[in-house]
Protein backbone atom coordinates (compact mmCIF):
# COMPACT_ATOMS: atom_id res chain seq x y z
CA UNK A 1 0.00 0.00 0.00
CA UNK A 2 1.16 3.40 -1.13
CA UNK A 3 1.89 5.70 1.83
CA UNK A 4 -0.27 9.14 1.03
CA UNK A 5 2.36 11.90 1.63
CA UNK A 6 1.05 13.68 4.24
CA UNK A 7 0.33 17.16 2.61
CA UNK A 8 0.52 20.25 4.94
CA UNK A 9 -2.20 22.92 4.65
CA UNK A 10 -1.56 25.86 3.13
CA UNK A 11 -1.98 28.98 5.63
CA UNK A 12 -1.05 31.35 3.45
CA UNK A 13 -4.79 32.94 3.62
CA UNK A 14 -4.72 32.72 7.28
CA UNK A 15 -4.13 36.20 7.56
CA UNK A 16 -6.72 37.21 5.23
CA UNK A 17 -9.41 35.09 7.15
CA UNK A 18 -8.37 37.11 10.72
CA UNK A 19 -8.50 40.58 8.96
CA UNK A 20 -11.77 39.46 7.96
CA UNK A 21 -12.51 38.95 11.43
CA UNK A 22 -10.96 41.37 12.73
CA UNK A 23 -12.91 43.77 10.47
CA UNK A 24 -16.11 42.41 11.52
CA UNK A 25 -15.22 43.12 15.19
CA UNK A 26 -13.89 46.91 14.42
CA UNK A 27 -16.82 47.55 13.12
CA UNK A 28 -19.50 45.92 15.73
CA UNK A 29 -17.81 46.87 18.51
CA UNK A 30 -19.28 49.74 20.97
CA UNK A 31 -16.53 50.98 23.22
CA UNK A 32 -18.56 53.42 25.59
CA UNK A 33 -19.84 52.44 29.00
CA UNK A 34 -23.28 53.37 30.15
CA UNK A 35 -23.24 55.47 32.97
CA UNK A 36 -25.71 57.87 34.82
CA UNK A 37 -27.42 59.39 37.65
CA UNK A 38 -28.39 55.94 39.95
CA UNK A 39 -31.72 56.36 41.57
CA UNK A 40 -33.79 53.99 43.24
CA UNK A 41 -37.86 54.33 42.59
CA UNK A 42 -40.32 53.85 45.70
CA UNK A 43 -42.63 51.16 45.82
CA UNK A 44 -45.53 50.86 44.73
CA UNK A 45 -47.73 52.32 47.85
CA UNK A 46 -50.64 49.92 48.82
CA UNK A 47 -54.20 50.62 48.06
CA UNK A 48 -54.96 49.73 51.72
CA UNK A 49 -52.82 51.68 53.54
CA UNK A 50 -53.11 54.89 53.20
CA UNK A 51 -50.59 56.29 56.33
CA UNK A 52 -49.70 59.96 56.43
CA UNK A 53 -46.02 60.63 57.15
CA UNK A 54 -45.77 63.85 59.26
CA UNK A 55 -43.16 66.02 58.49
CA UNK A 56 -42.37 69.32 60.47
CA UNK A 57 -42.40 72.22 57.64
CA UNK A 58 -39.11 72.55 58.31
CA UNK A 59 -37.66 69.78 57.53
CA UNK A 60 -38.98 69.59 54.09
CA UNK A 61 -36.87 71.13 51.50
CA UNK A 62 -39.47 71.83 48.20
CA UNK A 63 -38.23 71.70 44.96
CA UNK A 64 -40.96 72.66 41.79
CA UNK A 65 -39.72 72.77 38.58
CA UNK A 66 -42.76 73.88 36.38
CA UNK A 67 -43.09 73.54 32.59
CA UNK A 68 -40.71 76.38 31.75
CA UNK A 69 -38.04 74.51 33.60
CA UNK A 70 -38.13 77.87 36.33
CA UNK A 71 -36.84 76.26 39.29
CA UNK A 72 -39.05 77.38 42.89
CA UNK A 73 -37.04 76.49 45.90
CA UNK A 74 -38.66 77.25 49.17
CA UNK A 75 -41.07 79.30 47.84
CA UNK A 76 -38.85 81.48 46.03
CA UNK A 77 -37.74 81.66 42.17
CA UNK A 78 -34.20 79.99 42.27
CA UNK A 79 -31.63 79.60 39.63
CA UNK A 80 -30.27 76.57 39.16
CA UNK A 81 -26.49 77.36 40.20
CA UNK A 82 -27.55 78.73 43.58
CA UNK A 83 -29.15 75.17 44.39
CA UNK A 84 -26.12 73.21 45.13
CA UNK A 85 -25.34 75.73 47.77
CA UNK A 86 -28.41 76.14 49.29
CA UNK A 87 -29.00 72.39 49.33
CA UNK A 88 -25.66 72.05 50.85
CA UNK A 89 -26.78 74.72 53.63
CA UNK A 90 -30.38 72.66 54.37
CA UNK A 91 -28.77 69.90 54.73
CA UNK A 92 -26.09 70.97 57.43
CA UNK A 93 -28.12 73.46 58.91
CA UNK A 94 -24.60 74.98 60.53
CA UNK A 95 -26.15 77.97 62.55
CA UNK A 96 -28.84 75.71 63.96
CA UNK A 97 -31.39 77.78 61.93
CA UNK A 98 -35.06 77.58 63.25
CA UNK A 99 -36.43 77.71 59.12
CA UNK A 100 -33.83 74.97 58.76
CA UNK A 101 -34.24 71.19 59.98
CA UNK A 102 -34.31 69.90 62.82
CA UNK A 103 -30.81 68.39 64.35
CA UNK A 104 -30.27 65.68 66.80
CA UNK A 105 -27.06 64.37 68.66
CA UNK A 106 -26.21 60.91 66.87
CA UNK A 107 -23.69 57.99 67.95
CA UNK A 108 -21.92 57.42 64.99
CA UNK A 109 -18.62 55.30 64.11
CA UNK A 110 -15.27 56.73 64.03
CA UNK A 111 -17.24 60.41 64.48
CA UNK A 112 -18.13 59.59 68.09
CA UNK A 113 -21.26 61.82 68.91
CA UNK A 114 -22.33 64.22 66.05
CA UNK A 115 -24.80 66.06 65.62
CA UNK A 116 -27.33 65.88 62.17
CA UNK A 117 -30.23 66.85 60.32
CA UNK A 118 -31.62 63.12 60.37
CA UNK A 119 -35.03 63.96 59.55
CA UNK A 120 -34.54 66.24 56.43
CA UNK A 121 -36.17 65.37 53.47
CA UNK A 122 -35.61 67.31 50.09
CA UNK A 123 -38.75 66.72 48.01
CA UNK A 124 -38.50 67.24 44.39
CA UNK A 125 -41.65 67.53 42.00
CA UNK A 126 -41.41 68.27 38.50
CA UNK A 127 -44.13 69.16 35.96
CA UNK A 128 -45.37 67.34 33.14
CA UNK A 129 -44.02 69.51 30.55
CA UNK A 130 -40.59 69.97 32.55
CA UNK A 131 -37.42 69.24 29.89
CA UNK A 132 -35.71 65.73 30.83
CA UNK A 133 -32.41 68.19 30.53
CA UNK A 134 -33.52 70.19 33.47
CA UNK A 135 -35.02 67.63 35.54
CA UNK A 136 -31.62 65.78 35.06
CA UNK A 137 -29.87 68.91 36.03
CA UNK A 138 -31.97 69.37 39.20
CA UNK A 139 -31.22 66.10 40.65
CA UNK A 140 -27.84 66.25 39.02
CA UNK A 141 -27.32 69.08 41.73
CA UNK A 142 -28.51 67.65 44.74
CA UNK A 143 -26.49 64.83 44.39
CA UNK A 144 -23.35 67.21 44.02
CA UNK A 145 -24.64 68.75 46.86
CA UNK A 146 -24.85 65.62 48.94
CA UNK A 147 -21.50 64.25 47.27
CA UNK A 148 -19.33 67.48 48.13
CA UNK A 149 -20.20 67.04 51.38
CA UNK A 150 -19.44 63.86 52.00
CA UNK A 151 -16.21 64.55 50.32
CA UNK A 152 -15.40 66.92 52.77
CA UNK A 153 -16.14 64.89 55.42
CA UNK A 154 -14.45 61.82 54.29
CA UNK A 155 -11.25 64.15 53.36
CA UNK A 156 -11.32 65.84 56.86
CA UNK A 157 -11.94 62.20 58.73
CA UNK A 158 -9.87 59.98 56.83
CA UNK A 159 -8.05 61.98 54.16
CA UNK A 160 -9.63 60.35 51.16
CA UNK A 161 -12.64 61.24 48.63
CA UNK A 162 -15.91 59.49 49.78
CA UNK A 163 -16.19 58.16 46.47
CA UNK A 164 -12.44 56.26 47.28
CA UNK A 165 -13.65 54.64 49.85
CA UNK A 166 -14.34 51.14 48.28
CA UNK A 167 -13.91 47.73 49.06
CA UNK A 168 -14.95 45.84 51.82
CA UNK A 169 -12.35 46.62 54.89
CA UNK A 170 -13.85 50.43 54.17
CA UNK A 171 -17.41 49.70 54.44
CA UNK A 172 -17.73 50.97 58.12
CA UNK A 173 -16.04 54.43 57.36
CA UNK A 174 -18.61 54.74 53.91
CA UNK A 175 -21.55 53.67 56.42
CA UNK A 176 -20.33 56.28 59.42
CA UNK A 177 -20.26 58.97 56.42
CA UNK A 178 -23.64 58.05 55.27
CA UNK A 179 -25.26 57.64 58.84
CA UNK A 180 -24.33 61.71 59.33
CA UNK A 181 -25.27 62.82 55.70
CA UNK A 182 -28.09 60.58 54.59
CA UNK A 183 -29.50 60.85 51.24
CA UNK A 184 -33.09 61.34 51.08
CA UNK A 185 -34.47 62.56 47.91
CA UNK A 186 -38.55 62.21 47.98
CA UNK A 187 -40.17 62.28 44.61
CA UNK A 188 -43.63 63.23 45.19
CA UNK A 189 -46.39 61.15 43.26
CA UNK A 190 -47.22 62.91 40.28
CA UNK A 191 -49.45 65.06 40.12
CA UNK A 192 -49.30 68.90 37.69
CA UNK A 193 -47.70 71.58 39.44
CA UNK A 194 -49.41 74.72 37.92
CA UNK A 195 -47.50 77.34 35.59
CA UNK B 1 31.47 56.30 -13.66
CA UNK B 2 30.32 53.01 -12.80
CA UNK B 3 32.35 53.39 -9.69
CA UNK B 4 29.02 52.70 -7.62
CA UNK B 5 27.65 49.81 -9.43
CA UNK B 6 30.21 47.72 -9.24
CA UNK B 7 30.24 44.00 -7.88
CA UNK B 8 27.44 42.30 -6.82
CA UNK B 9 23.67 42.81 -7.86
CA UNK B 10 21.76 44.53 -4.89
CA UNK B 11 18.75 42.67 -3.43
CA UNK B 12 16.17 43.84 -1.72
CA UNK B 13 15.56 41.60 0.61
CA UNK B 14 11.81 40.75 1.55
CA UNK B 15 10.38 41.75 4.91
CA UNK B 16 9.38 38.26 6.55
CA UNK B 17 5.46 38.63 6.88
CA UNK B 18 4.97 35.23 8.50
CA UNK B 19 4.46 36.49 11.77
CA UNK B 20 1.23 38.84 10.00
CA UNK B 21 -1.13 36.39 11.18
CA UNK B 22 -0.39 36.34 14.74
CA UNK B 23 -0.24 39.93 15.27
CA UNK B 24 -3.44 40.26 13.42
CA UNK B 25 -4.84 37.26 15.97
CA UNK B 26 -4.16 39.40 18.55
CA UNK B 27 -5.42 42.17 17.30
CA UNK B 28 -8.84 39.77 16.85
CA UNK B 29 -8.71 38.90 19.87
CA UNK B 30 -8.43 42.38 21.93
CA UNK B 31 -11.78 43.16 20.08
CA UNK B 32 -13.91 40.12 20.63
CA UNK B 33 -13.23 40.75 24.37
CA UNK B 34 -13.74 43.88 24.39
CA UNK B 35 -16.74 44.46 21.85
CA UNK B 36 -20.21 44.50 23.23
CA UNK B 37 -22.65 44.32 20.49
CA UNK B 38 -25.31 47.26 20.06
CA UNK B 39 -28.40 45.89 22.28
CA UNK B 40 -30.97 47.08 19.81
CA UNK B 41 -30.99 48.93 16.75
CA UNK B 42 -32.51 52.59 17.97
CA UNK B 43 -35.73 53.69 16.09
CA UNK B 44 -35.97 57.15 18.22
CA UNK B 45 -33.90 59.89 17.96
CA UNK B 46 -31.53 59.60 21.77
CA UNK B 47 -28.93 62.79 22.34
CA UNK B 48 -28.02 62.16 26.47
CA UNK B 49 -28.36 64.39 28.46
CA UNK B 50 -25.18 65.88 30.81
CA UNK B 51 -24.38 65.43 34.49
CA UNK B 52 -21.30 64.98 36.56
CA UNK B 53 -22.69 63.03 39.48
CA UNK B 54 -22.91 59.82 37.76
CA UNK B 55 -21.90 56.19 38.33
CA UNK B 56 -20.54 53.44 35.72
CA UNK B 57 -23.07 50.89 35.54
CA UNK B 58 -21.32 47.41 36.49
CA UNK B 59 -22.53 44.12 34.82
CA UNK B 60 -24.06 44.58 31.64
CA UNK B 61 -25.91 41.74 31.95
CA UNK B 62 -28.42 42.86 34.65
CA UNK B 63 -29.09 45.25 32.69
CA UNK B 64 -32.06 46.20 30.26
CA UNK B 65 -32.24 49.56 28.63
CA UNK B 66 -35.58 51.70 27.63
CA UNK B 67 -35.08 54.23 25.47
CA UNK B 68 -37.51 57.56 24.99
CA UNK B 69 -37.45 59.99 22.05
CA UNK B 70 -38.75 61.23 19.20
CA UNK B 71 -39.15 58.96 16.85
CA UNK B 72 -36.03 58.68 13.85
CA UNK B 73 -38.70 58.88 10.44
CA UNK B 74 -40.63 61.58 11.69
CA UNK B 75 -42.79 61.26 8.64
CA UNK B 76 -44.06 57.95 9.25
CA UNK B 77 -44.38 58.06 13.20
CA UNK B 78 -45.02 61.91 13.92
CA UNK B 79 -42.74 63.91 16.48
CA UNK B 80 -44.77 62.97 19.77
CA UNK B 81 -42.03 61.42 22.01
CA UNK B 82 -41.77 57.35 22.01
CA UNK B 83 -40.42 54.47 23.85
CA UNK B 84 -38.71 51.70 22.61
CA UNK B 85 -38.73 48.37 24.16
CA UNK B 86 -36.28 45.96 22.70
CA UNK B 87 -36.75 46.32 18.89
CA UNK B 88 -40.43 48.02 18.73
CA UNK B 89 -42.00 51.44 19.82
CA UNK B 90 -44.38 50.33 22.85
CA UNK B 91 -47.20 52.14 24.98
CA UNK B 92 -46.03 52.52 28.80
CA UNK B 93 -48.12 49.89 29.69
CA UNK B 94 -46.13 47.02 27.82
CA UNK B 95 -43.67 47.80 30.42
CA UNK B 96 -44.15 45.47 32.56
CA UNK B 97 -44.62 42.77 30.32
CA UNK B 98 -41.38 43.70 29.51
CA UNK B 99 -39.88 43.88 32.72
CA UNK B 100 -41.56 40.76 33.88
CA UNK B 101 -39.39 38.91 30.98
CA UNK B 102 -36.07 40.72 31.49
CA UNK B 103 -36.58 39.34 35.29
CA UNK B 104 -37.20 35.68 33.63
CA UNK B 105 -34.37 35.99 31.81
CA UNK B 106 -31.70 36.33 34.28
CA UNK B 107 -31.00 34.04 37.41
CA UNK B 108 -32.83 33.59 40.31
CA UNK B 109 -30.14 35.71 42.59
CA UNK B 110 -29.54 38.09 40.23
CA UNK B 111 -33.20 39.06 40.10
CA UNK B 112 -33.16 41.59 42.50
CA UNK B 113 -29.85 43.12 41.10
CA UNK B 114 -31.53 44.20 38.31
CA UNK B 115 -31.56 47.83 36.96
CA UNK B 116 -33.19 49.25 34.16
CA UNK B 117 -31.26 52.05 32.11
CA UNK B 118 -33.25 54.61 31.09
CA UNK B 119 -31.83 56.51 27.54
CA UNK B 120 -33.78 59.29 27.51
CA UNK B 121 -33.54 61.93 24.95
CA UNK B 122 -32.75 65.64 26.62
CA UNK B 123 -35.56 67.45 24.81
CA UNK B 124 -38.72 64.78 26.21
CA UNK B 125 -41.09 65.80 28.46
CA UNK B 126 -41.52 64.73 31.63
CA UNK B 127 -44.80 63.77 31.44
CA UNK B 128 -43.91 60.63 29.41
CA UNK B 129 -40.87 59.79 31.77
CA UNK B 130 -43.09 60.06 34.65
CA UNK B 131 -45.93 57.55 33.25
CA UNK B 132 -42.48 55.02 32.58
CA UNK B 133 -41.26 55.62 36.18
CA UNK B 134 -45.01 54.49 37.70
CA UNK B 135 -44.90 51.89 35.44
CA UNK B 136 -41.82 50.84 36.61
CA UNK B 137 -42.64 51.14 40.16
CA UNK B 138 -45.43 48.72 39.55
CA UNK B 139 -43.34 46.36 37.81
CA UNK B 140 -41.42 46.73 41.01
CA UNK B 141 -38.34 47.43 38.66
CA UNK B 142 -36.82 49.76 41.25
CA UNK B 143 -33.61 50.15 40.58
CA UNK B 144 -32.99 52.68 37.59
CA UNK B 145 -30.36 54.83 36.24
CA UNK B 146 -30.73 57.98 34.15
CA UNK B 147 -28.28 57.28 31.51
CA UNK B 148 -25.73 60.95 30.83
CA UNK B 149 -23.30 61.81 29.65
CA UNK B 150 -20.05 63.63 30.78
CA UNK B 151 -19.81 67.48 31.63
CA UNK B 152 -21.57 70.47 33.29
CA UNK B 153 -25.73 70.18 33.41
CA UNK B 154 -25.85 73.79 33.94
CA UNK B 155 -23.47 75.30 31.06
CA UNK B 156 -25.50 72.10 29.22
CA UNK B 157 -28.81 73.50 29.62
CA UNK B 158 -27.77 76.96 28.13
CA UNK B 159 -26.15 75.79 25.09
CA UNK B 160 -29.26 73.80 24.06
Amino acid sequence: MARRELQEINAGSMADIAFLLLIFFLVSTTMDTDSGIVRKLPPMPEETQDEQVDVKERNIFVVLVNRHDQLLVEGELMHIKDLRVTAKEFIVNPHNDIDLPTKEFIEVDYFGEVEVTKKHVISLQNDRGTSYAMYIAVQNELAAAYNELRNDLSMRRFGVKFADLKGDENKDKRKAIEEIYPMKISEAEPKNVGG
Amino acid sequence: MSKFKKGEKKTVTAITTASLPDIIFMLLFFFMVTTVMREVELKVDYNPATANQTKKLEDKALVSYIYIGEPLNKKIFGTVPRIQLNDSFAEPEEIRDFVASRREGLKEVDRPKMTISLKIDREVEMGVVTDVKQELRKASALKINYSTHEGDPIDAIGRY
